[in-house]
């Protein structure tokens, strides 16, 4: 193994984790406000929401989300969407995200007591009050986990952003080895990267679940 | 409103969940300061009669009536919501397993609403609660979560937190039902000092010297009918029908 090598080129693969980085963070947050959009779509008492919130998720959950960067990407000029490959990759990979947080976020609204509902009702709450301060923030903290899972799924999805040419990790490791010939190296020193933002991020998941607990 | 209409009114109420009818034409007359207690064996749908009060379940048809305004009166949408939340904030319930928001302390249980829909300060709200929960014998757990509490600790806390939005009428839905036996008394206790302030009350419940000893009428309910009402000491002691006899004695046998 060329562990030389392997230092020489660490500088440029510390920079495409940044790129990464970035990319998961954005993505993440777009997913969370699709996910949060899609949840309330999903919990609708309108059944036109409920069947619009449903197909967001069958869609991107039931097609490869290479599939659906390249629809977007390579598809979206035809329809009038022009995008860099980075904004592509970050509103495909959103999207994407968003439709498996969505069930995150319903799954834990609806597995609170519908005694929690009742009792707020009772005093007088409307739906909106019961839910914003009854409902929502006991859900939210059965959300952490989940998410987290969320999360980790999302950053390893961002390497398929490289077959948009997105220089971010896998995309750099791709590239170094056209010229080193040493795919071992290259991919195993961004394999390597990809596991410390992941291992941070579970760091920082497990810690926010604690500090959320009631007591 | 006037002295003439009856604080509480269930006009013909009938409820059925698809097919299963569980109210059939039932009605009842509260005055203001009685207490009515609710007994009947397991699904003869009093937990129905009691959520459709305040319209957690919503009737079927018939009519509910609360201080000269009617509860369950037909209005679009929005319209109704506004209502029925004013409707609702004058009807205190307490259910069986409690139901406390388990995020917050027994202070927060107690000034959320009163906080959020009447607009107190946090001043005022302290002082609320201070004063709820020290009726309830619970002002030393002001600040203890749900979880840190025992079950007759937290009705208690349920209690006061009902009782905080100064409701007209309290309806407690066997509010001692899930409580370890040593712990039913504190909660009587409670409802007993309700009963002697004269609040007005509907009690669903199977304890029936409590509900001798605290009530004005008793109503004996079977498979969606009132079987027989009347003053404690007639349905107890000497009921008309052998329905009632034959409920209270297997209640008996099963009691002692
Ligand atoms: N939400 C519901 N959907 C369908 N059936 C219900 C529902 N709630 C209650 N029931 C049925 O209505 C009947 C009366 O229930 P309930 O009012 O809870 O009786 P009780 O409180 O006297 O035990 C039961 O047969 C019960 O199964
Ligand atoms: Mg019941």
């Amino acid at each position: 193994m060329d562990t030389d090598l392997m230092l020489r080129v660490y500088p440029f693969f510390l920079q495409a984790a940044g790129t990464t980085i970035l990319l998961s963070v954005l993505t993440a947050l777009l997913g969370l406000a699709c996910g949060t959009l899609g949840a309330a779509a999903r919990l609708s008492r309108f059944a036109l929401a409920r069947f619009l919130g449903a197909a967001y998720v069958s869609f991107f959950r039931g097609t490869p989300a290479l599939i659906q960067l390249f629809i977007l990407y390579f598809g979206g000029p035809q329809i009038g969407i022009q995008l860099d490959a980075f904004e592509a990759g970050v509103i495909g990979l959103g999207i994407n995200a968003g439709a498996y947080m969505t069930e995150t976020i319903r799954g834990a609204i609806i597995s609170i007591d519908k005694g929690q509902r009742e009792a707020a009702r009772t005093l007088g709450l409307s739906r909106w009050q019961a839910m914003y301060k009854i409902i929502l923030p006991q859900a939210a903290r059965l959300m952490v986990r989940p998410l987290g899972v969320n999360l980790n799924m999302l950053i390893k999805a961002t390497a398929l952003v490289a077959a948009i040419s997105v220089v971010e990790l896998t995309y750099t490791a791709q590239r170094y080895i056209g010229s080193t010939y040493k795919p071992f190296e290259m991919f195993l020193l961004a394999g390597i990267l990809y596991m410390i933002i992941i291992y941070a991020t579970g760091r920082a998941v497990a810690w926010l679940d604690r500090k959320v607990q009631i007591v | 409103m006037t002295d003439r209409t009856t604080y509480v009114q269930i006009r013909h109420a009938q409820k059925a969940f698809g097919t299963l009818e569980v109210l059939k034409d039932i009605s009842l007359n509260v005055e203001r300061g009685q207490i009515v207690a609710i007994i009947g064996p397991s699904g003869s749908g009093k937990s129905t009669l009691l959520r459709a009060i305040n319209d957690l379940d919503p009737l079927t048809s018939g009519e509910i009536w609360l201080d000269g305004v009617q509860v369950n009166k037909s209005l679009p949408f929005r319209q109704y919501e506004k209502h029925i939340n004013e409707m609702r904030q004058q009807i205190g319930m307490v259910f069986q397993h409690f139901n406390l928001f388990p995020h917050m302390t027994a202070r927060g249980n107690v000034t959320m609403a009163p906080k959020m829909l009447k607009g107190l300060s946090d001043k005022e709200a302290d002082a609320l609660a201070e004063e709820q929960l020290d009726k309830v014998g619970m002002l030393e757990r002001i600040d203890y979560y749900p979880s840190q509490l025992s079950g007759g600790q937290k009705q208690r806390v349920a209690i006061a937190r009902a009782l905080a939005m100064k409701p007209k009428l309290m309806l407690f839905d066997e509010a001692t039902s899930a409580l370890d036996p040593e712990l039913v008394d504190e909660v009587n206790q409670v409802m007993k000092k309700l009963a002697e302030e004269h609040m007005t009350m509907i009690i669903v419940t199977h304890e029936m010297d409590f509900a001798a000893a605290v009530c004005d009428r008793v109503l004996f309910m079977d498979q969606g009918v009132v079987v027989e009402e009347g003053p404690p000491s007639v349905v107890f002691k000497n009921p008309e029908k052998e329905r009632t006899r034959a409920f209270l004695r297997k209640h008996l046998e099963t009691a002692s």
